[in-house]
């Protein structure tokens, strides 16, 4: 799609797109060229020499317990992250759409976290779980509950999720409630005069018109989940403990920054972009085909 | 006869009750739901009127102490963390993360204003080579290519600056969009006017196309100036220099591995610090930051 | 097929009343057309009778039986919604299967029943259809088998042809009209449009004001409206109205010029003096050259059979002809004719009969 009336210039249209090229080419282009680039390269341990490698950085890393075991990882975090924030989100912004008295100020009330930063909420849920001044952490301490996140690393995990999920929820709500405020109330009518009960109205006529919107967020929440939530882990849990909530990451700024082990680092980013360029392709068919409802 | 009115009175007053009922279950839940949410603010706020002592020993309070106002000023005047020896004040650490997100967010406005509106308002070689190369941005977000960014910041002498901490920021795929979405629906019409008018093309973007935008600038700034206030792998990376720590990255340093001997009021008090500006925007502001949200993922 | 009674209902939105005590009784098979200008109730009306709102007092009953605390799925009604209200994601099939698969009925009556509808109607060639993939007419006709397929006691439909354009309107409305009476399914139809009213309806009630101003048949309010709302709200060009006051012992009506008109059918009460309305529809004006009304004529609309003029008696009351022929010349003078003259009380308006 595009104008039929423009104007006309030679150097002007140029000049415009100056500094936003400049940052991207700078910044985004010359530093993802040279992930590619280094991929395929190794150095020896001092840094002295550098070989080409071609894809042997690859092969290690699918052979790397310890890089599967961080695969292993960020499947199940963001697989419980999303099904947790989808979860309560769409639960919450069915009773939200409902009409009852102060809905304005629930709404208000459910969407504020989403100003707080990933590593921030990881923050709020320490003062939470802290074994010795949380909250929570003190209350299983005090159940005979054995609760020490920072040893126990189904725990650990347990708390990256809950803290990323809960961050997420209140982006999904807004989605979720704007989705089902879309949905013609005498479509709901029509459902209810034909016979159908609330719980039969919500599966076979609001859940399938909310479901672009659903799977929409699921695109977006595993997105979240996979490249945003970095703060967490390296707030909460530094990946620990042992590896148990490494996610790849968290890896990739382990083994680049403080292992510096550059061929692999880069070659790990080469498969994050993979994943990214794969998860936005997704969402783009999908958005033009989402139109038609 | 009269049986059947009763049976219907009951059959009513039945159906009022399960109403009632269904409303106070709805109520419940988002009660439960806000709940959930607003605690570990709460924990929060209550801790930072607390004294170091109440909190390491770990008796949890659950009410308000008499230690805000020490707590607070010490936070905002001197900073702490217990034995971490940096401390930096809050107050340093809020400017630094305004500063950068209020760079970034009127970076990331004017330059995606720019280049859309050359995209869309003219016709020139390469212009959908351009379009494309921004697009693919999207695709590059600073997580997957840390080390050779963190190489090139290097190159240019950018570690440690504010200019490096924004400027790489700056670009935006999403903005661009957003911005080239709406100026499509500018009707041919004015460019025809503006051009029988003898208005050229920066005269259209400022008196046309800017005033014709400001709402839709006033939801991306939202957005962006959240965006911008909760980086955290970026100022992790870039700065060493704590003089230009932000304040997530400062709040999470501060906390260390989790140690039980940190000064835990003073980090309460500046976490709520961290917590407040971007909380204040989304619920000042939230008519705006619906839309700046729900428009950009279009 | 059933009867509907409705009794007494009224509506309040906060310290709103929308109704203000609606009694209606419509006979098993009839078609009922609710009227009026909007905000008058007329949906607030029916969909209280469908169960989608409560009433603040009063009873429906179906088939004798109150229904008023109950669902609407257990009303056994079928609505047709002003904006067809097609269930996006369904095929036209699924869409009048619906109802029925909640009801639990076997497969193929399902299939049947669905393609008898599709079959009257004729759109089986689109069944498989999603809505979107639909022109406004046909999904009109679709939200219709949506209705028929579940053989409903009571049809209720919401300005269903509002959003058609003025053509389709015009046969849409002659298609309901056809099926109603073949299916003979009690009906309650709303609309704001007094045309429609007055071809679909068996029965009509004109709504005003949350009232129930009139109920009777289309010719009933057209010749005899109860008063001058209704008067003005039926009929096209809309009826004059004339203030006077009565004379000759209430025998005839002195109008503001001093022209006296002696009613066709009798005194009305009251006696000498009383201020009354007078009524006169525009097709009711004659042109008389001898003992008419001197009409200044302000706007003629020829319409090729006959004129429309708008003019000013010497009084300067406005005044509303429809003439046989073409533009009347210059001096034009009119008369009633006498035999279809309104009466209404001055006060509050209501039409006065002869004592």
């Amino acid at each position: 799609m595009r104008k039929k009336v423009i104007f006309r210039g030679a150097a002007l249209p140029y000049l415009l797109l100056m500094p936003q090229m400049a940052v991207t080419l700078v910044f985004f282009f010359w530093p993802a060229g040279m992930a590619v680039w280094q991929s395929t390269l190794r150095q020896d341990a001092f840094g002295l020499r550098t070989e080409f490698v071609a894809f042997e950085n690859f092969l290690d890393l699918f052979h790397d317990p310890i890089y599967l075991n961080a695969a292993w990882n960020t499947v199940i975090f963001a697989s419980s992250v999303a099904a947790l924030a989808l979860g309560a989100a769409l639960f919450l912004a069915v009773q939200a759409d409902k009409q009852i008295r102060g809905a304005g100020v629930y709404k208000t009330l459910l969407i504020w976290p989403y100003a707080v930063a990933p590593a921030l909420a990881a923050v709020l849920w320490l003062f939470i779980f802290h074994p010795s001044i949380g909250l929570v952490g003190r209350g299983f301490g005090a159940l005979g509950i054995e609760w020490d996140y920072r040893v126990n690393g189904g725990q650990a995990m347990a708390m990256v999720i809950i803290a990323a999920a809960w961050k997420q929820v209140s982006y999904n709500f807004i989605f979720f409630l704007a989705g089902l405020q879309s949905i013609p109330s005498s479509v709901l009518e029509a459902a209810a005069i034909d016979g159908a009960r609330p719980m039969r109205r919500f599966w076979t006529v609001v859940f399938p018109l909310l479901s672009p919107t659903a799977f929409f967020l699921l695109v977006v929440n595993l997105v979240y989940a996979f490249f945003d939530t970095f703060g967490i882990i390296h707030a909460l849990t530094r990946g620990g403990p042992g590896n148990a909530t490494e996610t790849l990451i968290y890896k990739v700024y382990v083994d680049g920054v403080q292992n510096l082990n550059l061929g692999s680092s880069a070659a790990q980013s080469v498969i994050l972009m993979i994943i990214v360029i794969a998860l936005t392709a997704i969402q783009f068919r999908f958005i033009e085909r989402r139109v038609h409802y | 006869m009269s049986g059947a009115a009763i049976d219907v009175e009951a059959l009513a007053a039945a159906s009022r009750r399960r109403r009632a009922r269904e409303r106070m279950l709805t109520h419940l839940a988002l009660v439960l739901g806000v709940a959930v949410f607003a605690l570990p603010i709460w924990i929060t706020i209550v801790g930072s009127t607390h004294d170091t002592d109440t909190i390491g020993r770990g008796d949890v309070p659950l009410l308000p102490g008499g230690e805000a106002l020490h707590n607070y000023t010490t936070a905002w005047f001197q900073g702490g963390g217990g034995r971490n020896t940096f401390a930096v004040p809050a107050s340093t650490m809020l400017l630094n993360s305004l500063v950068m997100a209020l760079l970034i967010a009127c970076g990331k406005i004017a330059i995606s204003l720019l280049s859309a509106f050359a995209v869309v308002f003219f016709s020139f070689p390469l212009r959908m080579v351009f379009f494309w190369m921004i697009f693919i941005t999207l695709m590059l977000p600073v997580e997957v290519r840390i080390i050779p960014t963190f190489q090139v910041m290097t190159d240019l002498s950018l570690i440690d600056s504010m200019t490096g901490l924004t400027l790489p920021l700056i670009a935006s795929a999403t903005a661009t969009l957003l911005f080239r979405q709406f100026f499509l629906t500018i009707p041919d019409e004015y460019v025809e006017a503006a051009k029988v008018d003898g208005a050229g093309p920066l005269r259209f973007l400022k008196d046309v196309v800017l005033p014709l935008s400001v709402t839709n600038i006033a939801a991306l700034f939202v957005i962006l100036f959240i965006y911008g206030w909760n980086q955290y792998l970026w100022p992790l990376l870039m700065v060493s220099n704590r003089d230009l720590e932000t304040i997530i990255v400062g709040l999470t340093k501060m906390i260390g591995i989790g140690d039980t001997q940190n000064e835990w009021n003073l980090i309460m008090a500046t976490a709520v610090f961290a917590l407040l500006p971007p909380v204040a925007v989304v619920v000042l502001l939230q008519r705006w930051f619906i839309k700046g949200l729900t428009e950009t993922e279009k | 097929m059933a009867s509907l009674d409705i009794q007494g209902v009224t509506k309040a939105f906060g310290a709103t009343n929308v109704l203000h005590g609606i009694d209606l009784a419509v006979a098993d098979g009839e078609m009922v057309v609710i009227v009026g200008a909007s905000g008058c109730g007329k949906s607030t009306l029916l969909r209280i009778v469908a169960g989608l709102e409560t009433p603040s007092s009063g009873r429906v009953l179906i088939e004798g039986r109150d229904v008023t605390p109950l669902e609407p799925a257990d009303r056994d009604i079928a609505m047709v919604f002003q904006t067809y209200a097609l269930y996006p994601h369904m095929s036209v099939f699924d869409n009048m299967a619906y109802g029925l698969k909640i009801r639990g009925l076997p497969k193929a009556e399902i299939r049947a029943r669905v393609e008898e509808a599709a079959a009257l109607l004729s759109i089986g060639q689109l069944l498989d259809r999603k809505p979107r993939q639909l022109s406004g007419g046909q999904r009109q006709r679709v939200a219709m088998g949506r209705a028929i397929v579940r053989h409903p006691k009571l049809f209720l439909f919401d300005e269903p042809l509002s959003n058609l354009d003025a053509k389709l309107r015009v046969q849409m409305r002659a298609e309901i009209r056809r099926l109603q009476k073949r299916l003979s399914v009690t009906s309650l139809f709303v609309t704001h449009d007094q045309v429609e009213a007055m071809t679909l309806g068996d029965r009509l009630v004109v709504m005003h004001e949350g009232r129930a101003a009139q109920v009777g048949t289309p010719m009933e309010v057209w010749s005899r409206p109860a008063d001058t709302y209704v008067a003005s709200f039926i009929g096209s060009p809309a009826m004059n109205f004339l203030p006077a006051t009565l004379t000759e012992g209430g025998a005839a009506a002195r109008l503001g010029g001093g022209a006296v008109w002696r009613f066709a059918d009798g005194a009305r009460p009251g006696g000498e003096g009383r201020a009354v309305t007078l009524g006169i529809r525009p097709e009711h004006l004659l042109p008389d050259g001898a003992d008419g009304l001197p009409l200044g004529v302000e706007l003629a609309e020829p319409l090729g059979s006959e004129t429309v003029v708008h003019g000013r008696l010497p009084d300067g009351t406005a005044l509303t002809a429809r003439l046989p022929g073409g533009v009347p010349g210059e001096g034009l003078r009119v008369a009633p004719d006498l035999a279809a003259l309104h009466v209404f009380d001055g006060e509050g308006g209501k039409r006065l009969d002869p004592a």
